[in-house]
């Protein structure tokens, strides 16, 4: 049984020149359990990217500190976390997936050597990294992009070809960063529903950064509010929107719902409390 | 007044000469081509307006010379340099022939350009990849690298003596520093997501070096040794002023000494073409392995 857990975690960001420290991240409680899809919300600057990198292991943790399963996760360079906890200490590594917000593509290979590179890294033969790579080029629209260069495509399929290759890779924890947010409306919906269909056939974890209220709704069965100034989570709802998604496979029908809409009222309010508590500030 | 203008710009078109047309053709602005974007700085082909400047300067040197308005001592006419490129190849200059002098400069050229590139490169790739090694060599290469080659010539003739070792290594150290220098500035310039990404799938350290960062360098690592080829040539000349027997540049030297000034713009002429020739291999290179360049 895998289990994130991050326990009272901060993460403070020296000082910039003639700057004060900025706190990232305050006493951040979370357990990511096997099967959870965890959308994190909230206005930019309120540390969702910052924890996303802490379970990556992209950096480490000022106070507190982060288990999976039985390993610390700590990030490169190693600061002293002053904590002896875990069998192992484990930095970024092939069972978390990360898809970027803006893809990070390796301009030098071809679409289809992007997406069977994890593979190829862990010394899959290639006839076998191919045929995975292209089965999820297909679900991502992309089957007859095989040759193109990166540079090539347009934005929205840059990122298309980024999800593939993260899922290609088989991690047990996807994280994205706000994965969908350059593409089209309709791209967007098929690749939620895609998103969906591999969280429920295969049962992994993801941790899922959004601001759009809409989309953190429809996908999570956890839902995490965070506020900015200090980034700290604020609240926590438990959801089913997307089971009931899964069923009807009719996003507007779910969208129209009306405890959908009174979710959203609500999620919409605490945000917009914030930005309010901000102003007066 | 709009009346007047339109006139006088069609008369103008009537009476202009055909040089006046060609020049006007060859100098006016063309809307962006499909595939480029309006405003890119410098767009549009250049390449007949520079075929016609270097015929214009052929042009009037040649006809400056046959004209007898300078002197053959101190421009020689384009024709009598081709007949002497001729005689050079054949009977040779200063105790070679054209043919042994060129393989000579080329052997340290190309001897010192293999042993910067095999060495410079990895070196590069360490030092920004690696704080100790950093450590070690940043002072060395920083103390070292302003310094012109002319001024630590006679340490390397002390040292190595006045062979062609001692050429080779002055034409080395000249072309280590840009490659080390390019090559560090190549792996600063990788994107930190890239390096992120493939740890996420699992790379190791290894793996990082050498298929992203590696790779993610080589647009800055092919500029290196375009720098590095140019450092040669200039530290070239000095090196082949020390007890050379052979060599383009001692040729050039020992032609000036001797007021063999066809010669001397031989010389010249081939080492530019050389150098040049070198130049578009690189850039033909540069299209082949990073065509992403500057593209993402």
């Amino acid at each position: 049984m895998n289990r994130l857990q991050i326990h009272d975690v901060s993460v403070v960001y020296p000082a910039a020149q003639g700057g004060a420290p900025v706190t990232a991240l305050s006493d951040v409680n979370l357990t990511i359990n096997q099967g959870d899809l965890v959308v994190a919300l909230g206005a930019s600057g309120c540390g969702k990217t910052t924890l996303l990198n802490l379970i990556a292991g992209f950096i480490s943790p000022s106070e507190g500190y982060l288990t999976l399963g039985d390993s610390t996760i700590e990030g490169y360079p190693r600061v002293t976390v002053g904590l002896d906890i875990g069998d192992e200490v484990t930095g970024p590594g092939a069972d978390r997936g990360v898809v970027f917000q803006k893809h990070a593509l390796l301009p030098w290979l071809n679409v289809v050597e992007n997406t069977e590179f994890g593979l190829k890294l862990q010394g899959v033969d290639k006839e076998k990294r191919r045929a995975r790579a292209a089965d999820f080029l297909k679900l991502v629209g992309l089957e007859d992009f095989h040759t193109h260069k990166t540079y090539q495509l347009s934005g929205g399929m840059q990122q298309r070809v980024g999800i593939a290759r993260a899922l290609t890779n088989d991690p047990q924890m996807l994280l994205l960063d706000e994965p969908l947010g350059a593409l089209d409306a309709l791209t967007r919906e098929s690749l939620q529903e895609l998103l969906l269909d591999v969280w429920n056939e295969t049962n992994k974890m993801m941790f899922f950064i959004t601001h759009s209220v809409d989309e953190a709704l429809l996908l999570a069965t956890r839902l995490i509010v965070m506020s900015p100034r200090p980034g700290r989570i604020t609240h926590e709802f438990e959801l089913d929107f997307n089971r009931r998604f899964l069923e009807c496979r009719d996003a507007r029908k779910v969208k129209a719902d009306p405890e959908f809409i009174a979710m959203k009222e609500k999620v919409l309010e605490i945000i917009h409390g914030d930005e309010g508590a901000t102003a007066h500030d | 007044m709009t009346d007047s203008a339109s006139n006088s710009a069609s008369t103008s078109k009537k009476n202009s000469t055909p040089l006046a047309r060609f020049l006007a053709r060859l100098l006016k602005q063309k809307a962006a081509p499909s595939g480029s974007f309006y405003g890119e700085p410098g767009a549009g082909d250049s390449r007949l307006i520079a075929v016609v400047t270097v015929v214009c300067i052929i042009a009037v040197w040649t006809f400056v010379t046959e004209a007898g308005l300078i002197k053959p001592l101190f421009l020689p006419s384009p024709l009598d340099v081709i007949a002497r490129i001729g005689d050079l190849f054949q009977d040779g200059f200063s105790g070679a022939t054209l043919t042994q002098h060129m393989a000579a400069s080329l052997g340290r050229i190309f001897g010192s350009f293999f042993l910067a590139c095999i060495t410079g490169i990895p070196l590069g790739i360490a030092i920004g990849c690696n704080r100790v090694v950093r450590g070690i060599f940043d002072p060395v290469i920083e103390f070292y690298r302003p310094l012109p080659p002319l001024a630590y010539l006679p340490l390397v003739i002390i040292w190595m003596g006045i062979d062609e070792s001692s050429k080779i290594m002055l034409i080395y150290l000249a072309m280590l520093s840009p490659i080390v220098i390019s090559t560090r500035a190549g792996v600063s310039s990788v994107r930190i997501e890239q390096i992120q990404v493939a740890y996420s799938m699992g790379a190791n350290s290894w793996q990082v070096v050498s298929q992203i960062i590696t790779r993610g360098a080589l647009p800055d690592i092919l500029t290196g040794m375009r720098i590095a080829i140019g450092f040669g040539w200039t530290t070239l000349v000095a090196a082949e002023m020390v007890a050379a027997e052979r060599g383009i540049g001692f040729m050039v030297l020992n032609a000036s000494e001797f007021l063999v000034t066809d010669v001397v713009i031989a010389g010249i002429l081939i080492i530019g073409i050389i150098a040049f020739g070198f130049d578009m291999l690189m850039r033909f290179l540069e299209e082949k392995f990073v065509p992403w360049k500057g593209k993402n």
